[in-house]
């Protein structure tokens, strides 16, 4: 499958600042993918989205989108993307259909029309299949500056997707979301990437929707610390474990030696397992046991892990 | 080449329908004609029309077009500021239109709008009755794009080195209230100290200011009390400004904008 991103040694460091704000990073994604960054905040991800987007120069490395460096084509590259920005860029002066309107201008979609009533079928049609998904179609010709936080979201959201970019960036994009709106809007998007191969660029704080994606990015500090399908995140980072407790634990305990199991007795013994080992441990134990419990870590706890390691290798 | 005249026109409308919107900001672009024009005018007027044997309202009333045109122009393109911290801007940033496009949609836009702030002026010399013919008129028009383009070059030439709104609020006033005075928008500037000539005549709104009366005063006894310079000089320098001001602060907007 063709790459629709190809970065290499990626450096950016800010007018001003002593240290890189994205430090030597190099990742690839494929048409169609749904890829997350994932990071704790100042680690480098909005920075990274801006370079791809054309909006931030880089200082170093190799930044290529749809196939063409984002120095040498950047009006290229703004027509094939479309971004969700972190903080809502909408025009709170103007109605959230005239902020579409500038926006099918800005892209030569549409003849500059002064007015809605002018504006030819196709464009009306867009525009109410889009706020209909994302239930806005009542508020689309009021004022933004009356718009709750959600709303302007939803809104970008069908402004970003008016023009049918092929590789779409979402900067924390359900940030302010009510639960429906954020299904709502995950569920158009899956068709949307279906129906028309869309690639997903995701920043988030929402550990759920990263576990959906196909392969999540985890960057600290401005360095990948993580990279891969979310399953090879939490099985090749975080191990799984048993926790045992028995009457006999001092038994157990010497069992578990006998083995070369490697433990630890927090409360209860907590056993370190590899993949597909549980069952080969717990058939040849003969201390009886009180409790038993596996315990397979869920992706948030792999990242908040993964993230203490580094913080603790920086200290 | 269609595409970008598009861009350009959903700019520049997009100022127009924001100060149609903006009512408050409609009512003080009455307001600030009543002031200079009404109050300032008329009382220079009364007081020193005798001694310097021309009409003072006229000399204001003329001042504060070409004061407000170029005024007017500059601070709105200084906007593109707010827009840049208000996220506004990123979104135009990432549509495939050129940063030349941008810059220019945003002159136009604002030269538009301030036109559209001339009709309180307008209205002021109306009432005061202020004498016009259909050649003063067909000689504003093109000092009019003429001082909107030297303004909103200025105005990009400032907001080029500007990254903040707080900043704007600091140095903006700094840089445009001392042209008041010293192009001459409410008192001659025809005798002054030496220091004051050199700021009065490196000042753009001072070219501005002159070729709106160097056009309202040709043929009139008056002209050579009132007016510094033949219309030719004016649009000459103010072409010239023109230039070194857009290409520069455009090339240095750009630079800027993405080098941050």
């Amino acid at each position: 499958m063709a790459k629709i991103i190809e970065v290499t040694d990626l450096i950016k460091r800010y007018k001003k600042a002593t240290t890189n704000a994205v430090d030597g990073v190099s990742f690839e994604v494929e048409e169609g993918e749904f890829f997350t960054m994932l990071g704790p905040n100042g680690a480098g991800k909005t920075t990274t989205i801006s370079v791809l987007n054309t909006t931030l120069d880089k200082t170093n490395g190799s930044v290529k989108v749809g196939g063409m460096e984002i120095e040498k084509n950047p009006a290229g590259v703004r027509k094939i993307i479309g971004v969700i920005f972190q903080n809502p860029s909408l025009d709170l002066n103007l109605t959230a259909e005239e902020n579409v309107r500038f926006h099918v201008f800005m892209y030569g979609l549409f003849p500059y029309r002064i007015t809605y009533g002018l504006m030819p079928p196709d464009y009306k049609k867009k525009v109410k299949e889009l706020s209909e998904i994302l239930g806005i179609e009542k508020e689309i010709h009021q004022p933004v500056k009356t718009f709750s936080g959600g709303m302007k979201r939803k809104l970008e959201i069908v402004r970003g997707l008016i023009h049918r970019p092929k590789l779409l960036f979402l900067d924390e994009p359900t940030t302010g979301l009510d639960p429906q709106s954020r299904k709502n809007l995950w569920s158009y998007l899956k068709t949307v990437r279906k129906n028309e191969n869309l690639t997903l660029f995701l920043t988030t704080h929402y550990l759920e929707e990263a576990e959906e994606s196909d392969r999540i990015c985890i960057i600290d500090d401005g360095k990948i610390v993580s990279l891969g399908t979310p399953l090879d995140i939490k099985k090749d980072l975080i191990e799984e474990y048993l926790i045992l407790d028995s009457d006999n634990r001092k038994v157990l305990k010497e069992e578990l030696d006998q083995s070369k199991l490697k433990y630890v007795e927090e409360g209860a013994i907590k056993v370190w397992v590899k993949e597909n080992q549980i069952q080969d441990i717990i058939r040849n134990l003969k201390t009886k046991l009180t409790s038993i419990q596996i315990h397979t870590p869920t992706l948030e706890e792999a990242y908040l892990e993964i993230i203490d390691k580094e913080n603790e290798k920086n200290n | 080449m269609r595409k970008t005249i598009n861009a350009i026109a959903a700019i520049a409308m997009r100022d127009l329908i924001k100060l149609l919107r903006d009512r408050p900001r409609l009512f003080i672009s009455l307001i600030f004609p009543l002031l200079f024009v009404g109050i300032l005018g008329t009382s220079l007027n009364s007081n020193l029309s005798a001694d310097v044997g021309y009409s003072f309202l006229i000399f204001v009333f003329t001042g504060v077009i070409g004061q407000n045109l170029f005024q007017s122009t500059a601070a709105g393109i200084i906007s593109l500021v707010e827009d840049r911290q208000n996220d506004f801007s990123q979104a135009m940033f990432i549509a495939p239109v050129s940063r030349l496009a941008i810059i220019l949609g945003k002159i136009l836009g604002e030269s538009m709008v301030a036109v559209v702030q001339l009709l309180g002026i307008g209205i002021m010399g109306i009432v005061f009755q202020i004498p016009f013919n259909a050649g003063q008129l067909l000689g504003f028009l093109p000092a009019i794009i003429l001082v909107c383009l030297v303004g909103g070059s200025f105005g990009l030439l400032v907001m080029s080195n500007l990254s903040s709104q707080k900043q704007v609020n600091q140095i903006f006033p700094l840089l445009i209230f001392p042209q008041f005075f010293l192009a001459g928008v409410f008192s001659p500037i025809k005798n002054l100290p030496i220091f004051l000539l050199i700021l009065s005549r490196i000042s753009p709104m001072t070219y501005a200011v002159d070729l709106i009366r160097s056009i309202y005063y040709w043929g009139k006894p008056e002209y050579g009390k009132v007016v510094l310079h033949n219309p030719s000089i004016n649009l000459l320098v103010l072409g010239i400004m023109f230039l070194m001001m857009f290409t520069t602060g455009t090339y240095m907007f750009v630079k800027n904008e993405r080098n941050r």
